[in-house]
């Protein structure tokens, strides 16, 4: 058993997540993670935005700020450059990061600051109703797209490392051990580090895509989300539909509160 | 943790909070023995000699409701 008590605000429990949502069970990686690497709640700092994966900032006993809609990453920027030796932890959804907020998304990625971003992909706008979104796959349906969305969707990854970021993952909640693996590493890593994390909406997309039960979305992410290596063998015939999981990017780069300070440091040897 | 590992002598001790429990079945569906069942719209222990403390049901539940020891 573990002990994911001593880490929540039991008092807010039971959360506000429907039925199967997947957000619990990133939350419960996420503390295992911080665990394992034995980081105080007091040197931790989770900022979120607004969606419902922004509400995981509320049921974590760590330092939390909830800010508001898309803007989670520039309030963590601020945070970071205040006191760079906090682990800063954001998270977000894919409304919220690739959306409104997508500006701060790419620009953090492209400084590379020392931030950690969860992102929460539920292919949908869940909080509001299932709007269509960013991440909405061609042909799903939401509530603004009742005959199938005709737009291709964006690569939350792909953005992340086309931006800049040093490190990039993705993961999804069916595989939960392997989640908090890659939780772990993207805490560790100085840069900026995305897992993006396929967390299933049974309400606002299941429901309208033929996938209503938690365990059938579950099933889903079992049969199609394919490992790194394993996918990398795999011919294209055998690769549609199937989702690339695990660690996509790991780089070594200049970060950026590390050359602030160095600038700083430089202007004062000079008087 | 992983699926299949030897059935321990002494019994788990399954622990399911019905207050938070929303019935999702994402524990009974994935359990490799089938140890749990719905009743009522929550997860209940029907056979718990067959619990082989895998920790599935504890590591997916989204609700925080099950613990295995």
């Amino acid at each position: 058993m573990f002990d994911y008590l001593t880490y929540v605000r039991e008092g807010n429990f039971p959360h506000i997540w429907c039925s199967g949502c997947g957000h619990g069970i990133v939350l419960k990686s996420f503390i295992r993670a911080i665990d394992k690497l034995g980081i105080h709640r007091d040197e931790a700092v989770m900022v979120s935005g607004i969606g419902c994966s922004s509400r995981t900032a509320g049921y974590v006993d760590i330092n939390t700020l909830h800010t508001t809609h898309g803007r989670a990453i520039a309030f963590a920027t601020g945070v970071k450059f205040a006191n760079p030796k906090l682990h800063v932890i954001v998270v977000t959804g894919d409304g919220d990061a690739t959306a409104i907020g997508g500006n701060h998304y790419i620009h953090a990625a492209r400084r590379n600051i020392d931030l950690t971003v969860l992102i929460y992909n539920n292919y949908i706008y869940g909080m509001t109703g299932g709007q269509v979104s960013p991440t909405t796959p061609r042909g799903a349906r939401a509530s603004t797209s009742p005959f199938g969305n005709i737009e291709p969707p964006f690569n939350i990854s792909g953005l992340a490392s086309a931006a800049g970021a040093s490190f990039v993952a993705r993961g999804d909640v069916y595989h939960a051990q392997k989640l908090e693996k890659l939780i772990t590493q993207a805490i560790q890593k100085k840069g900026f580090s995305v897992v993006e994390v396929l967390s299933p909406c049974p309400t606002a997309y299941g429901r309208r895509n033929r996938m209503a039960s938690p365990v059938t979305l579950m099933e889903w992410l079992r049969d199609n989300c394919i490992p790194v290596k394993k996918y990398e063998k795999m011919s294209e015939e055998e690769r549609s539909g199937k989702i690339r999981t695990g660690v996509l990017i790991d780089i070594e780069k200049p970060e950026f509160t590390e050359e602030y300070r160095k600038l700083v440091d430089s202007m004062q040897v000079r008087g | 943790m992983a699926e299949g590992q030897p059935a321990s002598k002494e019994l788990a001790i399954i622990r399911v909070n019905v207050e938070w429990c929303k019935g999702c079945e994402i524990c009974v569906a994935f359990c490799p023995k089938d140890v749990l069942e719905m009743e009522g719209g929550k997860v209940t222990v029907a056979r718990l000699e067959e619990c082989t403390k895998c920790m599935l049901c504890e590591l997916r539940c989204p609700d925080f409701a099950i613990t295995v020891e």
